[in-house]
């Protein structure tokens, strides 16, 4: 039987996420023993080659490219997780979300102290921001949630594996933490 | 003082008469939990998270007094997802975010979340505009973590027995503001308190931040309530 696949990304997130990921230590020889990775950052794989097991995604939507590769990760993708608190609740990005976008967009690219040519970028090839960040659950069906900044590598560790063998749920209340 | 004797899930309890049901409780070593419900002040029954079931109705355990033979529902499924609704709503409805809050790790409405095990709020969040008011002298006011349980309104008080803190506006638009003049005259010792007192990050002291290191924080190691639950 082949091992099941794994994809991985990261949206309006800083990485850190998948730093915790890397933080399961020695497990990590385990989890390559159990799964495979394909689209992820972790492998640089950059296009899905063949379904997906599990997805797990870190950061929210910020942008409509963020948009675009949760929507193709969910439709290639069995089983969705929304990783970290940028995921969920659209975390330090979102701080934006009670400022209008113009707003940020005019104190970023033209009243910034160190801006020298004060242009608001408008390129067909950048991205278009949001309105505001947006949760990915509120853009796709998310299957499960994996709540901390990061969260904790026993808290990835124990959902991986549970899923992977099918064996209920057990968090250690220290691994679950929302900071 | 007369005994009282009633029933908590299934266990014999005895409480004072007079008492509340969630003084009660804690004396038998059980634990329900509270928000707006301090120790030492008088109750007000406002964020509902110590709804218990007596005879089929639901009642603030925070609020009603017990009485001989009364038998109260608290730790079943029903009630418990209900008080973690009410958690997710008080989540989605301020602005909580956890990894920036100097609270974080000693708030509350965090380590009730963490009990109840709220991986993500059912409700959509608001994100609502807010305002963060750091012109005080000793504290620090940001609404966007406030749940409005009025334990600073009802808690902190000069010596002289004037309010500190009260509510401005109405409905949605209220929020908690504190008397800048009195602010100002607050001692450390009470700033401190006032910061304590808040279940989550709205009141902080200013000048000291993230004093205690992550590991050793409040709801760090043990969840809420395991210091009253026997």
């Amino acid at each position: 039987m082949s091992k099941p696949v794994v994809a991985t990304a990261s949206l309006a997130g800083c990485f850190g996420c998948h730093m915790s990921l890397l933080d399961i230590d020695d497990r990590i020889l385990q989890l390559i023993d159990l799964v495979e990775f394909n689209k992820s950052p972790v492998d640089d794989i950059k296009k899905f080659t063949k379904p997906v097991d599990i997805g797990i995604i870190e950061g929210g939507c910020c942008n409509s490219e963020n948009v675009e590769n949760l929507i193709e990760f969910r439709k290639n993708c069995k089983i969705l997780i929304s990783l970290g608190e940028c995921a969920i609740m659209g975390g330090l990005p979102a701080m934006r979300n009670g400022i209008p976008i113009r707003e940020c967009l005019e104190e970023a690219y033209l009243n910034c102290v160190t801006v020298d040519d004060k242009i608001i970028p408008n390129d067909p090839e950048i991205p278009m921001i949001l309105d505001r960040v947006y949760p990915l659950h509120e853009i796709v069906k998310i299957d499960y949630y994996l709540p901390g900044c990061p969260p904790r590598a026993d808290l990835i560790w124990e959902a991986l594996t549970a899923l992977l063998s099918g064996k209920p749920l057990n968090i250690p209340y220290e691994a679950l933490k929302y900071d | 003082m007369s005994k009282i004797t009633f029933e908590i899930d299934g266990k014999e309890c005895t409480g004072k008469a007079g008492q509340t049901i969630v003084e009660a409780a804690r004396d038998n070593g059980i634990y329900i939990p509270v928000l707006c419900w301090y120790e030492g002040m008088k109750p007000a029954g406002i964020c509902r998270i110590c709804t218990v079931r007596v005879g089929g109705r639901f009642m603030a355990a925070c609020t009603t007094p017990v009485a001989e033979g009364m038998i109260v529902e608290n730790e079943i499924p029903e009630l418990e997802d209900m008080r973690k609704a009410i958690v997710e709503m008080l989540f989605v409805e301020g602005n909580h975010m956890c990894p920036t809050c100097e609270k974080s790790g000693n708030c509350e409405l965090q380590a009730l979340g963490y009990r109840y095990g709220l991986m993500a709020p059912r409700f959509p969040y608001l994100f609502p505009k807010r305002k963060m008011d750091a012109t005080y002298t000793k504290i620090m006011i940001d609404t966007n973590r406030c749940v409005q349980c009025r334990r600073c309104v009802r808690g902190i008080v000069t010596k002289d027995g004037k309010h500190i803190f009260s509510m401005t506006n109405r409905s949605g638009h209220s929020t908690i503001v504190a008397d800048p003049q009195l602010e100002s005259k607050m001692s450390d010792e009470l700033a401190k308190k006032a910061m304590d007192q808040c279940p989550v990050g709205a009141i902080l002291k200013k000048e000291v931040g993230f004093a205690v290191p992550i590991g050793k924080r409040k709801y760090d190691v043990t969840p809420i309530g395991s210091e009253i639950q026997k």
